[in-house]
């Protein structure tokens, strides 16, 4: 659509610039385009939400790795851990400013593992069949974790608990609820919602919310 | 191949309870649904300001170059008070879509189906009550619809008619904070026994989709687990607290 169309009537509910504990300026500017603030946390899923028992839970690197690796929950456990407060947005619209979590850097989950010098991309796969793809500049160099804590306490299991991937500069389809391996691969492999009509990429930033956006 | 943001007129408003309202949506060029999908609407205001929202879409695809999206008031939002209080027939809207490939159901795909709604998460299940009577469908099929109280029930008329056709759809309502006198429903708030009685009919092999309030679907999607069903027969989509 060439020429900007106005909707008959509109005029929106504006920030007050001064409100809020930050200012109305600084929230809109972490604000995507398309997308509304919100400080719930609300609950995204395809299907039922799996319960694996921790004491069957692992989390494993695999794929284009000189050594597969996994670890034990009480082995992950032990994995240094950072706290990080991010910003995330849903495809659906909401983002949500300085969320907190506790997890571990994918670069601490991948140090060691030597990668093949092909290895380009990362599946995360999760119990109940997910998978998202990304390609591995995009999870390296401190930019996705494996949270096990949100906001001080353990990872609901409706919000991807007992662990989930998290990458902020991703829409959060991204971001694997239940994640429990990342299977390295040279070429790109499109997840459940990349197969759906949701798009490769998801930068919320460029609005990549649909196949081809 | 891009989604392709597109004007539609509106052509008709029309009342489904004191706080649910549908809007006909004509799209000359609209390429078809599947029922289950929704489509984003974009609101611009003169200086450029511009949200954008997600809404089910509420129409079978049988209805050739036209859309129905059922949209519940939420009292403070900044999108839905403005479908309500401002846009009538004549207003042109900026959308696109259809969206989602996985919350949907076609005749094609098979039953028995089980629908269980909360509030306005009924609005895609009925896109497949509409398709598959429309398609001549005789796939048993039956709803659980969760609503507060009687006039909050959405489409109720029609749900009943539905019902009424000998078709193999049935509706069981239940109304968990008000219910009229000489109420034979339920009233209270869906459970893995309430699951279980209306399943009961449908035999084996169902697909199960629940659409509603994050707790409500989540009770659901867990209660059919321990019934018995496959994880990747029950497929949900929710809406949480938020709801603006």
């Amino acid at each position: 659509m060439g020429e900007r169309f106005v909707t008959r009537g509109f005029v929106g509910r504006r920030e007050d610039a001064t409100s809020g504990p930050m200012g109305g300026d600084e929230r809109r500017r972490r604000t995507p385009p398309g997308q509304y603030l919100t400080t719930d946390f609300p609950v995204l899923s395809a299907g039922p939400t799996p319960r694996t028992p921790l004491d069957r839970w692992s989390l494993s690197i695999e794929g284009l790795v000189s050594k597969p690796v996994s670890w034990s929950w009480a082995e992950f456990l032990a994995l240094p851990a950072r706290d990080w407060v991010v910003d995330i947005s849903c495809v659906t619209k909401w983002t949500h400013l300085d969320m907190r979590w506790r997890g571990v850097s994918v670069d601490t989950l991948l140090e060691g593992l030597d990668l093949d010098p092909k290895a380009a991309f990362a599946i995360a796969w999760s119990d109940g069949g997910y998978t998202t793809n990304l390609p591995l500049a995009d999870i390296l160099n401190s930019q996705a974790f494996v949270a096990y804590e949100y906001d001080g306490k353990p990872l609901a299991p409706e919000h991807g608990g007992p662990a989930r991937l998290v990458v902020p500069a991703r829409y959060f389809w991204k971001s694997a609820k239940w994640v429990r391996g990342l299977r390295i691969q040279a070429t790109d492999e499109p997840g459940f919602w990349e197969s759906l009509g949701y798009n490769n990429r998801g930068d919320q930033w460029r609005e990549e919310r649909y196949t081809d956006d | 191949m891009s989604i392709d943001w597109q004007l539609a007129m509106v052509t008709a408003v029309r009342d489904e309870t004191p706080t649910v309202r549908s809007f006909t949506l004509g799209l000359p060029g609209w390429a078809g649904h599947r029922p289950g999908q929704h489509i984003d609407l974009r609101l611009t205001a003169a200086d450029g300001y511009s949200v954008e929202r997600s809404y089910s879409i509420a129409s079978e695809p049988e209805r050739a170059g036209e859309v129905d999206i059922t949209v519940e008031r939420i009292p403070g939002g900044e999108v839905s008070p403005f479908l309500h209080e401002v846009v009538v027939p004549g207003d042109r809207l900026e959308v696109r879509g259809p969206i989602g490939g996985y919350f949907v159901w076609e005749a094609g795909l098979g039953g028995p189906l089980l629908l269980i709604a909360g509030g306005s998460g009924v609005v895609p299940l009925m896109a497949m009550a509409r398709h598959r009577a429309r398609a001549g469908s005789r796939i048993p099929a039956r709803l659980l619809f969760s609503s507060r109280g009687p006039d909050e029930i959405i489409y109720r008329d029609e749900l009943d008619r539905l019902a009424a056709a000998g078709d193999g759809f049935a509706v069981a309502h239940t109304l968990t904070r008000q219910q009229p006198p000489g109420w034979t429903g339920y009233a209270r708030r869906v459970d893995e026994q309430m699951l279980a009685e209306v399943i009961e009919p449908l035999g084996a092999g169902v697909r199960a989709y629940a659409c509603g309030p994050t707790a409500l679907v989540e009770t659901v999607a867990n209660a059919l687990v321990r019934l018995g069903l496959p994880p990747d027969r029950i497929r949900t989509e929710r809406f949480g607290p938020t709801g603006t």
